[in-house]
């Protein structure tokens, strides 16, 4: 190589109390490459994107920019030398402009004392044509999309004279147009020269935009090397230690002519959705895709009791079911389990018992006081179902792993005798180990107890892989529904796209 | 629909519905005397809505305030009584500089220990008020004791008026130490980064950190300027009044914080404007004004106020919340 690596790290490692966080981590990243970090939660990724950032000072190894030996890394040498981190919150300020968020960081590092509303205008401007993009300069970040605040993020970083730009799990929120429309950004940024590492544990995603690709496991460097020498067997191998089943789950066999678990005959609520007419018969998945604000969600909550303005009917196994609240939507038998598990499904810091007897609190106090033993029996049978990994069903649910924290929330409507099992994201934020772990319990639950479910995802490859039939919904209505054969990621994503020709981006 | 983002601009119109009504059912509403008036009720209590307007943008609530007022008012009265001083610079200098290091504490713990500004600036009051009660005493300096320096100050007038029996009236000066004091708040605000940190700490504290805001001197400067701004009108309604009440602004946050979030600050911080909150000042002052005019009783007032205190801040958080989604 003619021109030495724009960074290069050598036998890193840090430590965190007894906890080797990076131990003995070498790699190196070109100038204007695209280089992809995998691997599951607790890999090390996000200690090696703090140490890159200077956010974290490593025990031992050496960090290289450009050739040179930098003794101590801090956040603003780090920022000086031209490494950009753009976290998963994006760190933006919703309530001020675009133009605002592009300029303060501009301003700050170049310590003015005012603010020249007029440059800062000119500067936007130029960014957001550099990216090829058109935003609503005056617009306050919080009313754009995700894909319009990542943009804004990354224009900012752009804006900062950023020669790399990290970007961690940049896609989580956006839909698979958005995420097409930012890889294009990315290549565009990649022809000026600007190096990106993206932290990513979408294997598509990485096998579509990265160049080379290294994979973290416990730790330590696993596997490192150019995308062509990569397939998504191999990275999951590479990341996991072990393969795993990815195999199309087998739909169990569904009579006809049985009762529905549920039905929806015309259901509309307020203005968001209309006209939504489905059965899920005892043992089906059905999938539910489309872009965030197709009204998944608003359908969801109102067959959870949730929802305001609903008409039409449903019906639970025949009967008709109109619930007011939770509770009533909890004694039909229905059970939800919300996209952000964090803030609305758990009790961050109580115990998993405690957790998992909420959502039936009456069931297990029939009179004044909570039936202990009874809790005590159930959560451990639920704790084993479940295979949660943790050192017993006292512990705070804090301080499990995103997979294991999905697992209490699961397990906890199992113990409310739930019939249909609504899962919104059963699978963000949860790797890929614990992800195929979690589909086998719910089709393991399909089978023995006839439970219906709903499962609502972003994630395609997840919902071909794991639903008997697929339904997109598009602007509040059902726009199509693929099923057997004819359920696969491609067309799952060309459905996908197709309903969303036309809108704004 | 988009002149309707601009909050301003709202405000204006139901300022301007609420001038033309109040006018309808009472035309006495619009006598020169009684607008003049009006203004005068605005000075003090816009000057510490200023500060106020500060500390919500910076997404926190300020209750001390009225307190620090009393600090800079008290202190500075008696010791000019005490002192036999008579004049004008140095007292409000005094003033400023009382309300100034009474914000730093309050900046001190909020920053210090992350602790909520509404707890914080509680215990402050608390504490400043017992202070000055019970350390520099607890009885009036009336009109025969107050400083004559003050009092001519306070008299001053910028326009005079003669009415139709041949007696005078007049707009107060102070109005334009109001204005001068929004107007550099204002600039403060819009132009210059300490300004913007207070809305970007406001809109998202951790972010703000992480671009490299040093957020240990916003909270300085929101929370000192606020104590400066209380201060500094404590001691021009003591000369504006000439009289020096170590008990008075009791239950004066709550019309301030209620003028403030009609003004459209958001009580979850990051939005807010002077404009705005001198125009909200000046539409909790016009219905007290009109509640007083149409001769209904004070202790009704409270009522108003807090009821519209509710109904604003329940607006601002649907629109808040609106904009979430």
């Amino acid at each position: 190589m003619a021109s030495p690596p724009l960074i290069e790290l050598r036998g890193i490692s840090k430590r965190f109390g007894g906890v080797r966080a990076l131990d003995d981590v070498s790699m190196s990243l070109a100038p204007a490459e695209i280089h992809c970090l995998a691997g599951e939660n607790g890999s090390g990724k996000s200690t090696l994107i703090k140490v890159i950032s200077g956010v974290y000072q490593p025990d031992g190894g050496e960090i290289l920019i450009d050739g040179e030996v930098v003794d101590k890394l801090d956040p603003a040498a780090s920022i000086a030398r031209g490494v950009q981190v753009i976290y998963q919150d994006l760190s933006l300020f919703p309530t001020l402009t675009v133009v605002e968020n592009l300029f303060l960081n501009t301003y700050l590092r170049e310590r003015r004392r005012g603010v020249d509303w007029g440059r800062g205008r000119k500067m936007a401007k130029e960014v957001l044509e550099r990216l090829d993009v058109s935003l609503d300069l005056d617009a306050s970040v919080e009313t754009l999309s995700a894909a319009g605040r990542q943009i804004v993020a990354i224009a900012r970083a752009v804006l900062a004279d950023a020669r790399l730009i990290i970007m961690d799990e940049p896609t989580t929120a956006l839909t698979g147009r958005e995420v097409a429309r930012m890889f294009r950004i990315v290549r565009d940024l990649q022809a000026q020269g600007i190096a990106i590492l993206f932290v990513s544990h979408k294997m598509r995603e990485m096998l579509e935009i990265s160049e080379r690709l290294t994979v973290f496991r416990n730790g330590s460097k696993v596997a490192e090397g150019p995308i062509a020498e990569f397939d998504e067997r191999k990275i999951t191998r590479a990341m996991t230690g072990r393969d795993l089943n990815t195999g199309r789950f087998a739909a169990p066999e569904v009579s006809p002519g049985t009762t529905p678990r549920l039905e929806l005959r015309g259901v509309g609520i307020g203005k968001d959705v209309r006209d939504i007419s489905l059965q899920i018969l005892p043992g089906e998945v059905v999938g539910l895709s489309g872009r965030i604000g197709a009204g998944r969600t608003a359908l969801a909550k109102a067959i959870f009791g949730l929802g305001q303005e609903v008409t039409g009917d449903i019906l639970v196994d025949g009967k008709p079911y109109r619930p007011a609240s939770v509770t009533e939507a909890i004694d039909a038998g229905i059970a939800y389990v919300p996209e952000d598990r964090l803030s609305e499904g758990l009790f961050l810091s109580r115990s998993i018992q405690d957790n998992a007897i909420s959502a039936a609190l009456d069931g297990y106090a029939p009179r004044l006081w909570i039936d202990r033993k009874r809790a005590r029996d159930e959560t451990r049978a639920m704790f084993d179902d479940m295979q949660i990994s943790a050192p017993g069903p006292e512990v705070p649910v804090s301080t499990l792993s995103g997979g294991n924290q999905q697992r209490v929330v699961i397990g906890r409507w199992l113990m409310t005798d739930a019939r249909v099992l609504i899962l919104n994201g059963p699978t963000v934020g949860v790797d890929v180990g614990s992800k195929e772990q979690i589909h086998s319990i719910i089709h393991g639950l399909t089978r023995d107890k006839g439970l219906a479910v709903i499962m609502i995802s972003d994630d395609l490859p997840e919902l071909a892989a794991n639903c008997n039939r697929v339904l997109a919904m598009a602007d509040g209505r059902l726009t199509g529904e693929l099923t057997g054969d004819a359920l696969t990621e491609d067309a799952l994503e060309t459905a996908l796209s197709a309903e969303t020709e036309g809108e704004p981006a | 629909m988009r002149l309707f983002h601009n909050a301003d601009v709202l405000i204006a119109l139901i300022l301007v519905v609420a001038m033309v009504f109040i006018g309808l059912v009472n035309p006495a509403f619009w006598q020169m005397a009684n607008l003049f008036s009006l203004l005068k009720a605005n000075v003090v209590i816009g000057l510490m809505a200023l500060g106020v307007l500060l500390v919500m943008i910076s997404g926190g609530i300020d209750v001390s305030f009225p307190a620090f007022a009393v600090a800079g008012m008290y202190i500075v009265v008696r010791g000019m009584v005490e002192f036999e001083y008579d004049g004008v610079v140095i007292p409000f200098l005094f003033a400023t500089v009382i309300g100034a290091l009474l914000g730093l504490v309050n900046a001190g713990i909020i920053h210090k220990f992350n602790m909520i500004p509404l707890i914080v600036t509680l215990g402050t009051a608390s504490v400043v008020r017992g202070l000055v009660l019970g350390g520099i005493g607890t009885s009036n300096v009336n009109i025969n004791q107050m400083p004559d320096a003050l009092i001519a100050f306070g008299r001053t007038d910028v326009l005079t008026l003669e009415r139709a029996n041949g007696t005078t009236f007049g707009l107060t000066a102070m109005i334009l130490v109001y204005i001068a004091a929004a107007l550099v708040i204002h600039l403060l605000l819009t132009r210059t980064m300490i300004g913007r940190s207070v809305y970007a700490y406001g809109a998202d504290a951790e972010a703000a950190k992480r671009v490299g805001f040093n957020t240990g001197r916003t909270m300085i400067f929101v929370y000192c300027t606020a104590g400066a701004l209380a201060g500094f009108a404590g001691l021009l309604h003591s000369s504006m009044i000439w009289l020096a009440n170590p008990r008075d602004f009791v239950g004066l946050e709550l019309d301030v914080i209620a003028a403030v979030v009609l003004g459209g600050a958001s009580i979850f911080g990051g939005r807010g404007s002077v404009l705005g909150t001198v125009m909200g000042v000046f539409i909790l002052v016009m219905i007290q004004n009109s509640l007083i005019l149409m001769g209904i009783d004070t202790t009704w007032q409270r009522v108003v106020v807090g009821g519209m205190l509710i109904v604003a801040v329940a607006i601002t958080a649907l629109r808040d919340r609106r904009a979430l989604v």
